[in-house]
């Protein structure tokens, strides 16, 4: 990745940005004394990760369903969590079938009904994508677009951080 | 066991075509490089849906493994705001 022609309004941009930042902050907090202990490192790629996920969520350029989340995700202490989220899981999985017989149909049929194969693979994506439980089937697909767009971009860049922190 | 029903109307009020539908699911096919430039009526939608979520399941394990690294890469090194600045030198060249 060259990271000499990166667009300063890019979302690329906007994530190294911000990123770079908390890991400084993160940084600037190691104790002087052996910090290198696997609790403290364990510690350190906790506030890592959450810092990523933090920055990328902050990142995007329209607030998506996904983006905001993550970040109720990581404010939220998660006994308040459990208890929001108690009823928030509702039968959205609505149930259309058309009689069309083109490949075009066969899809919608797939995807729309109840008790097909793709019900299992539905639920999986919506575990995997922030906030995928409430959403809509149209919503869910959009947004996992854009969460893999954002995703992939997320990874390029710590990559190249990582890559450059172990040419000393 | 699928029944068949009439075709319900989304609580906001504005109808979800079956276009729609077809379209989302192979803009989703072509994010994923394992499906990218397969002809989408080749593919089956449970394959795009099963990618997917493989796909996320890797990026989510490469994050957790990069930060893994940076983790031990910021144990080991004394000059990161030095390095820091440099990353940022390059990145607003």
């Amino acid at each position: 990745m060259d990271l000499h022609n990166l667009n300063p309004s890019s979302l690329k941009s906007r994530f190294t940005t911000r990123f770079l930042r908390a890991l400084t902050e993160i940084n600037a907090r190691k104790p002087i004394a052996s910090s290198s202990s696997p609790r403290e490192i364990f510690q350190r790629y906790r506030r890592i990760k959450d810092a990523a996920d933090t920055s990328m969520a902050y990142s995007v350029r329209s607030r998506r369903t996904w983006s905001k989340a993550t970040l109720w995700r990581l404010r939220t202490p998660s006994h308040r969590r459990r208890l929001a989220s108690f009823g928030r899981r509702s039968s959205l999985n609505k149930t259309r079938t058309t009689t069309t017989a083109s490949h075009r149909g066969a899809v919608v049929v797939q995807i729309t009904s109840r008790g097909g194969g793709l019900g299992v693979q539905l639920e999986e994506l919506r575990e995997l994508v922030p906030g995928g439980e409430a959403m809509d089937l149209c919503n869910l697909l959009d947004e996992t677009a854009h969460y893999i767009k954002c995703l992939t971009t997320q990874v390029q860049v710590m990559r190249t951080i990582a890559n450059l922190y172990s040419l000393e | 066991m699928s029944s068949r029903r009439s075709r319900s109307r989304q609580a906001s009020g504005s109808r979800i075509t079956d276009d729609q539908i077809i379209d989302l699911v192979s803009k989703l096919q072509q994010l994923i490089p394992e499906l990218r430039g397969r002809r989408s009526d080749r593919v089956s939608a449970s394959k795009v849906l099963q990618e997917t979520c493989n796909y996320i399941r890797n990026l989510h394990r490469d994050v957790d493994g990069l930060s893994d690294r940076l983790s031990q890469l910021l144990a080991s090194t004394d000059t990161d705001s030095d390095q820091a600045a440099i990353i940022r030198g390059l990145l607003t060249e």
